[in-house]
């Protein structure tokens, strides 16, 4: 297809958009991640408090 | 209005409304982008001068525009956090950070894939532009570096929020460059006097609005984290956490 | 005052402190923080002479010459009012047109000849469609203002 050539610049086009949405959603992933641990480590600690009353 | 404005600015009030509220910033804002990156990829005609190559400016001047906004955020928030000593400021200043610095590095590596073909260069030392915008991620870095190697939270808070304030130099310096000084750079076309073509500008335009949505979102899931990590001692948290229902 | 008060004055005297500090560091690397140098100031001398630099400008509409059988090039490079030509031998980037911006690093010879050893293609903030730029003849306009400018009056001791 001649879209996906960009007139000899789709190396460079494509490259650009694929990198620009893998980085934003691995942030986002992350993020994510990082929300879930901080939720159950409170979790854990409180269940742990509240076995030992 | 102070009222109101100190309801949100409570933890939990926040916490709960932010989760209603990012779905309705995410959905708008990835239609938007996928609109725009359809329409900048194969609808839009090709400029006179670069050919296919310019449509790289729909994902450049998005990711640069937000590297800047997401900064002044982390700015601003952490002086109002010094300023009004609002909790929930530091943890906004500390969530925009992460984010910033993965735009400001998408912009420079996008610049750079932009401009080997077109300027035939892949980075050029001591362009203002680029050198003010290189100190932009390192700024990011820097305020993050600090914040992680500070364990008292508050203090991490004041001493992030001051590097913060200071770096505000280098964005104005960042919007300025292409105008104070000679840049490889061209000027700025979207806010000010470059011209271009309704049909190219148009999705350009969607295309900003649709990533400023969904760096709405990312901005709140990140500030969700840090509010939950904050008050992780308070009753509203273990009651929302050990609640049958469960949180999130 | 209350303490409030107290810290946004604090803040906004320290914040109006680092802006004249940067103001007048960033004034006192002027010419450090320019890319090129331009035209006219090239031809009234302004340059750093001990090395190597970059000059700035349009390239004038017409005056590109390819060597037969090379990779040489000369054109001549201008900005609103002087005009500096420039030797290359080497790859022009794409963008690299008569009446368009260029940015040349090099060294000026003894002969008020550039001598660049590499060559940047700058572009404007306009972008239009081809067929666009074909209705305003915006090829032909460029190459006709970097002409006539690159035969306007030359005073580089006005600068």
């Amino acid at each position: 297809m001649d879209g996906f050539a960009m007139g000899g610049y789709g190396a460079y086009v494509w490259s650009c958009f694929a990198l620009t949405f893998v980085i934003v959603v691995f942030s986002d992933w992350r993020a994510r991640l990082r929300h879930k641990r901080v939720y159950r480590d409170i979790e854990v600690r409180l269940k742990a408090l509240g076995d030992r009353e | 209005m102070w009222k109101w404005f100190h309801q949100l600015a409570s933890p939990p009030h926040f916490y709960r409304l932010s989760a209603i509220l990012s779905p309705w910033l995410a959905i708008p804002g990835l239609a938007l982008i996928a609109y725009s990156t359809w329409q900048g990829l194969f609808v839009v005609p090709m400029d006179y001068q670069q050919g296919d190559a310019f449509r790289i400016i729909y994902v450049h001047v998005p990711t640069a525009y937000l590297s800047m906004m997401a900064y002044t955020i982390m700015a601003t928030a952490g002086a109002v956090g010094l300023i009004w000593r609002i909790k929930l400021a530091h943890a906004v200043a500390a969530a925009a950070a992460p984010i910033g610095a993965a735009f400001t590095f998408l912009s420079l590596c996008t610049g750079s894939i932009w401009g080997r073909p077109m300027w035939g260069t892949w980075w050029e030392w001591g362009d203002p532009r680029m050198m003010s915008q290189l100190i932009l991620l390192f700024l990011y870095f820097g305020y993050m570096a600090l914040r992680g190697a500070i364990d008292d939270t508050a203090k991490a808070d004041k001493a992030g929020a001051v590097l913060a304030l200071v770096g505000i130099v280098n964005l104005v310096i960042v919007h300025f460059s292409v105008e104070w000084w000679s840049s490889l750079h061209q000027g700025q076309t979207v806010f000010r006097r470059g011209t271009m073509d309704a049909e190219m500008r148009l999705p350009l335009l969607l295309m900003i609005l649709g990533f400023t949505l969904l760096f709405g979102s990312m901005l709140l899931r990140r500030i969700r984290t840090e509010v939950l990590y904050r008050e992780r001692r308070t009753r509203w948290v273990r009651e929302m956490i050990l609640s049958p229902r469960g949180g999130s | 005052m209350k303490p409030r008060q107290q810290r946004m004055l604090a803040i906004g005297l320290a914040a109006l402190g680092i802006a004249i500090a940067a103001g007048l560091t960033l004034r006192a690397f002027q010419d450090n923080m320019m890319f090129f140098v331009e035209v006219s100031d090239v031809v009234a001398g302004n340059y750093p002479k001990e090395r190597n630099f970059r000059i700035g400008g349009l390239v004038v509409g017409g005056s590109l010459q390819r060597e037969q059988g090379s990779i040489d090039v000369r054109f001549d490079v201008t900005d609103t009012a002087c005009t500096v030509p420039v030797r290359y031998s080497g790859v022009l980037p794409d963008l690299f047109r008569e009446g368009q911006g260029v940015v040349a690093h090099g060294r000026l010879g003894g002969d008020g000849v550039f001598e660049a050893d590499k060559i940047l293609a700058k572009h404007d903030e306009d972008y239009m469609a081809p067929e666009v730029a074909e209705s305003l003849s915006k090829h032909q306009q460029d190459i006709q203002a970097a002409v006539v400018r690159g035969t306007g009056g030359c005073n580089p001791d006005d600068s």
